[in-house]
């Protein structure tokens, strides 16, 4: 499945606030969406001029959701171009380019999946779960940022400030998870450093983990080569190697 | 149809270097991409002797109405391009224009003369925007090196050359005519301007991989459009006219100052199908002026 050629235009057709995060719905009719991938976006209007005269490229943001002819975006506040994306309103437009990067692999059958994810990298976890399943673990600044588990079923959660669920890291959960699991594989997207957690667990106790990973874009579809990582061949592009890579080819 | 250097093309708006990969794009958009390629010829990425790595990421930084990029020139060196790729960007169906750099005039000579013997490739663009190994000296920062260039890779090919110039010189207008004097078919220009940014809390440390980088975008529009100028006003050789183009009103602005043909950059960055855009809104804008 290609992804459309060109930028298009879609309009905000929900908008709801969960905790520190705004989930935005924006129409994109008939697209075929992965777990995994991501859109670049951008505000039709106000996209530019704001502090320092930024934001002006588009950002690099993973999917939520897409049903019913609209694609969902969880999102926070963190710069000029997700503040800009977070005031918009219903009915205001947003260019859209994507689906973009390669998704999740599916576990294979009989493996038990593990979705670790840090705050607002859960997205593409979340999408995995309503696709294949798997047991969410989650991690959080403070109980506010972690009512977004709210998207997920059953999740586990832990949170440093301690308000709410485990007192501590997230792999604090999956520690205990490895403990007992053998037939488990790990999907993980979040921080670099619960990243890099994962990626020594996975390794340590053999066990197959995708990361998807985050990474400033400018274009997100392999032109400007300016979002690379380091893995054992060499530097790749995030967005069309990735954003999802197996977690023993990264350095 | 606009004629530059013997090429038919059919509308004044070409990729700028290194903005626009044409095999990842055809992996994402498939197809569709070469149904509707968005410029009237295709500028493929700086091919070097020898296979680049590119610069340790970070590699890019927003900047005010703009972005510094540090990208390193990451290519599969030119046995792997005359190989795999002159024959997949040959399937485009526009001319084919072949950027290569070197670091002395003999690598530069070595690229040309085997770049030249592909029938696939309308043009050749010299990336001269580097340091010479030999005199330290960005070749084309300095007229008379540049002029040297020109006199020894001038005589091993017939196919037009074009020297795409850098912004980072004293005049310019001055190295335009030296490349002219040399033998250049035509200038390009502009390239990015030397750009850096600190790591936020850094204490002055670059953030780029690279230490510096390169600004392009909207930000360096105004100074690209006196450089195109001058330069123009200076050489009677085509002119690609780049540097911030985001809209038809900005590249008629370039073609108003004597460009030839318009290069888009940054801008496809923003959306992929950013030249038919502009290529479309130009066309809209010399009706409109014509009426």
């Amino acid at each position: 499945m290609t992804t459309p050629f060109g930028r298009r235009v879609g309009a905000v057709l929900s908008r709801r606030v969960v905790g520190r995060y705004v989930v935005l719905g924006i129409g994109d009719p008939g697209v075929v969406v992965e777990p995994g991938q991501f859109y670049m976006l951008a505000a039709v209007t106000g996209w530019g001029g704001g502090a320092g005269e930024r934001p002006y490229l588009p950002r690099a943001i993973s999917v939520l959701h897409a049903r019913n002819g609209e694609v969902g975006f969880l999102l926070e506040d963190v710069g000029p171009g997700t503040q800009r994306l977070c005031e918009l309103g219903l009915g205001e437009e947003v260019y859209l380019v994507g689906p973009l990067g390669n998704g999740f692999t599916p576990p294979l059958a009989g493996r038990e999946a593990i979705l670790v994810g840090g705050g607002v990298g859960i997205p593409p976890l979340a999408m995995f779960q309503e696709r294949w399943g798997g047991q969410a673990l989650l991690g959080f600044r403070t109980a506010q940022h972690a009512q977004a588990a709210s998207v997920f079923a059953d999740p586990e959660i832990a949170t440093d400030d301690g308000f709410a669920g485990h007192h501590g890291h997230v792999t604090d959960l999956l520690d205990d998870f490895l403990e007992h699991g053998e037939d488990v594989a790990v999907f993980a997207c979040g921080p670099p450093a619960m990243l890099k957690a994962v990626q020594s667990r996975a390794a340590r106790h053999r066990i197959p983990a995708q990361l998807a990973l985050e990474a400033p874009m400018a274009c997100g579809y392999g032109a400007c080569f300016g979002c690379v990582v380091e893995t054992v061949d060499g530097y790749k592009r995030v967005c069309v190697d990735g954003p999802v890579f197996d977690a023993a080819v990264l350095v | 149809m606009i004629e530059f250097c013997g090429i038919e093309l059919e509308h004044p708006v070409i990729n700028a270097s290194g903005c626009f990969d044409v095999l990842a794009a055809r992996e994402v958009f498939g197809e569709a991409l070469v149904g509707r390629f968005p410029f009237s010829a295709y500028v493929s990425k700086t091919v070097t002797l020898a296979a680049r790595a590119g610069n340790p990421p970070p590699r890019l930084w927003e900047s005010a109405g703009g972005l510094i990029n540090s990208i390193g020139l990451p290519n599969p060196g030119i046995d792997v391009y005359l190989e795999h790729h002159v024959g997949e960007y040959a399937k485009l169906g526009v001319p084919l224009i072949t950027n290569v750099m070197g670091s002395s005039a003999g690598e530069f000579a070595e690229l040309v003369g085997r770049v030249a013997e592909r029938e696939e490739v309308a043009a050749i663009e010299l990336n001269v925007s580097c340091p010479n190994v030999a005199t330290g000296l960005d070749i084309g920062a300095d007229p008379r090196g540049l002029r040297e260039l020109l006199t020894v890779v001038r005589p091993l090919t017939r196919k037009p050359l074009i020297v795409k110039l850098t912004p980072n010189s004293a005049d310019v207008a001055e190295c335009a005519a030296a490349a002219e004097a040399g033998g250049a078919d035509a200038v390009s220009l502009i390239n990015t301007l030397r750009a850096m940014s600190l790591a936020p809390g850094g204490h002055g440390r670059p953030w780029l991989g690279g230490g510096t980088g390169g600004l392009s975008g909207p930000a360096i529009r105004a100074i690209a459009l006196a450089q195109v100028a001058s330069v123009a006003a200076r050489v009677a050789v085509p002119v690609v006219g780049m540097g911030g183009v985001s809209s038809g009103a900005d590249a008629a602005e370039m073609l108003e100052v004597g460009a030839r043909l318009v290069a888009v950059g940054s801008e496809s960055f923003r959306d992929p199908d950013a030249g038919s855009r502009i290529t479309a809104e130009l066309a809209a804008n010399f009706a409109e002026n014509a009426a």
